[in-house]
């Protein structure tokens, strides 16, 4: 993937659609072979000047993701939280900013936050300040967003994430990002452009929802880190049930910042990538900006400190309109809230409501199981390798249907896994459907699985049935079909 | 409130005001104001108007106006606001080594926290009504940040040369 961004952008160093166009055509494609690879995944980004005796080149990442809390109601109102509502439905007199209103904090919403802490293994800070960050928009009524800026509510955890390195793509390497900070911030409201009217429509519907900010250091080199480290955060919140993190809905929002510079010299000048709607875009985003920065700086240019949104049509990234000079937010203090105060069980003192206490060790010991964890265990109990652990904590629901037919099969598990990530996940992703609309339930897999170890039917026959899909109207005619088959022991089905 | 740490500001300046709005990253606000404020209270320890009244920058006013969309008007409320200053700046004749900064009088109070439960909401016609404009229950802004134009471009008496 890294290797084609490479092919357009040697062919449309500035990225004009004309230019994009004419790269899909097949011709241009292959006259345009890049010599040598592009080695990602690894410290070093080479570029073909690097064949040419250029020192090489390492990208810095650093990712501000922002997920949006879980919540019945928003972090300082008593309105609704729900995607896809009548538009200004779901706003109280706070959202809107009228005046009079004041803030009144969820304690949900801190709850999922000091979690999440303790998933990234950070230091709660039990005394953490509310701050007022300034800047006029219109989908920010207040003009100010409340945020925790000074003193956030944890700070200096770590993250690890796994992906795939050698040649064959085919080993785990483990990595680790650390967690500067996460905080609790409000979420504004949304813009809504209508050109050709000349004018913005906004929805205060999600102004006022809590947002945690999870800050990471820039210890990523790659788009494929950060999409690898994205995933497994992801999946943490998910656990957890802090965010449901689907980026499809806006509850996630990854910005990037990038920069590029020679091993042993100072840090490059950093843009910041923002508009990434999906993990897949994610990693083309930021290899597409690495790219850019390498071909500016190797062609005399320099790069400008600026905002960039990533364009998933064009595949690159252009500078945003707007942001004369450095912004200057203005912080100070939130004046309607004083610090927030976290316990644990040393520190609680007596005779509290238990309604107004937050209490970090009773949060630590509710943990869920982490992914990672969790992976460990399936590679304990069924013996299979590591990867596999990945593909099935990664599916939605694929590591129960795992589960659940290696309980009900007498086949071992090793040999159960094959079916389920080549045969079944294949037939899925095929079809584009997830695991819970799957045609197949996990008993009658278990049943199929089973006749094959009695050597009933064979393993052409049984990945036949897989395949056919006229064949999935009825379960129990073909479990009596096969059951017809079990007494005619030499019969293959074509 | 902020006024007093514009304060800071400008009293420590070496060189000119517009230096430091330009280069200041959000998070040393408070550390530069803590610093900056350190040096004062050194120097000023018996003398709070050893400094006397600074002039505000030209570059400075410029930037207070486009960023906080406030307008001076005229030179009269540019003196008002060295007034406002040089007022604030005798809270350095108190030595406050070792002492925690206030937020506000209310920092000592209990952080309230609400239980989630949907309390508030559904009322878009009350809110609506408002707005100016309106289009199928959504507000109406133009297309953007409209920003001051810049100051050789504006009608203003910061033009004007001291």
């Amino acid at each position: 993937m890294a290797a084609s961004i490479l092919r357009r952008s040697l062919l449309a160093p500035r990225c004009r659609a004309g230019d994009v166009a004419a790269l899909h055509s097949g011709p241009s494609r292959r006259r345009a072979q890049a010599p040598g690879p592009i080695a990602s995944g690894r410290k070093t980004v080479k570029s073909p000047a690097g064949e040419r005796g250029v020192a090489p080149w390492v990208a810095v990442v650093g990712l501000e993701i922002h997920a949006q809390i879980s919540s019945n109601s928003k972090l300082f109102s008593g309105s609704q939280v729900q995607f896809a509502a009548p538009p200004n439905s779901l706003v109280s007199f706070f959202d809107a900013s009228l005046p009079g209103t004041l803030p009144a904090l969820n304690r949900r919403c801190v709850e999922a936050a000091v979690m999440t802490g303790l998933a990234l293994n950070c230091s709660i800070n039990k005394k953490s300040l509310f701050d007022r960050k300034h800047y006029f928009y219109a989908d920010l009524p207040a003009g100010y967003q409340i945020t925790q800026q000074r003193l956030p509510v944890a700070v200096n955890g770590s993250l690890s994430y796994s992906l795939c390195v050698g040649g064959k793509k085919n080993q785990m390497a483990t990595r680790t990002v650390r967690i500067k900070q996460i905080q609790l911030e409000q979420d504004s409201g949304k813009s809504l452009h209508d050109d050709t009217r000349s004018q913005t429509l906004i929805d205060l519907n999600r102004a006022g929802v809590g947002l945690m900010e999870v800050v990471m250091e820039p210890d990523m080199s790659s788009g494929e880190e950060a999409a690898a480290a994205v995933r497994e955060l992801q999946l943490i919140l998910q656990t957890l049930g802090s965010s449901q993190a689907i980026m499809a809905e806006g509850q996630l929002r990854v910005d990037a910042n990038v920069s590029v510079h020679h091993p042993g010299e100072p840090l490059g000048v950093r843009t910041e990538v923002k508009n990434i709607n999906s993990a897949r875009f994610l990693a083309r985003a930021i290899d597409y900006e690495i790219q850019r920065q390498i071909k500016e700086l190797e062609n005399g240019g320099t790069v400008i400190n600026e905002t960039r949104a990533f364009d998933y049509k064009l595949g690159c990234t252009i500078p945003m309109r707007d942001k004369e000079g450095k912004q200057d937010y203005r912080f100070m203090p939130e004046p309607n809230l004083p610090p927030l105060i976290l316990y644990d069980t040393k520190s609680l003192p007596a005779n509290t409501n238990h309604q107004q206490v937050v209490n970090i060790d009773w949060i630590r010991e509710r943990l869920p199981d982490l992914p990672s964890v969790r992976r460990v265990k399936l590679v304990e109990q069924y013996g299979i390798l590591p990867e596999h652990s990945f593909t099935l904590l990664n599916e939605d629901g694929l590591m129960e249907f795992f589960e659940n037919v290696a309980r009900q099969t007498q086949m071992s598990a090793k040999k159960v896994i094959g079916w389920i990530l080549n045969d079944m996940l294949g037939y899925l992703k095929q079809h584009n459907l997830t695991v819970q609309e799957s045609p197949v339930s996990s008993l009658f897999l278990a049943d199929l699985l089973n006749l094959l170890e009695r050597g009933t039917i064979s393993s052409s026959a049984a990945k036949q049935e897989n395949t056919r899909p006229a064949m999935w109207l009825h379960e129990t005619t073909l479990l009596l079909f096969f059951q017809g088959l079990w007494q005619n022991k030499n019969t293959t089905l074509i | 409130m902020w006024i007093l740490r514009c304060g800071r500001y400008l009293r420590g300046a070496p060189s000119g005001g517009a230096s430091y709005w330009g280069g200041l990253s959000p998070g040393s606000r408070f550390t530069q104001a803590a610093s900056g404020g350190s040096d004062g209270r050194q120097e000023a320890a018996g003398d709070p108007r050893r400094r006397g009244p600074k002039k505000v920058t030209v570059e400075v006013l410029d930037h207070l106006e486009r960023l906080a969309l406030v307008d001076f008007r005229n030179w009269e409320g540019v003196q008002r606001l060295e007034k406002a200053i040089q007022f604030a700046d005798q809270l350095h004749a108190v030595n406050t080594e070792g002492v925690e900064p206030m937020d506000s009088v209310l920092e000592d109070r209990c952080l309230y926290l609400r239980e989630d439960n949907i309390t508030e909401g559904n009322c878009t016609e009350e809110l609506l009504q408002n707005a100016r404009e309106t289009v199928e229950e959504y507000f109406v802004a133009p297309p953007g940040n409209i920003p001051l134009p810049k100051l050789e471009e504006r009608d203003t008496f910061l033009q004007v040369s001291e």
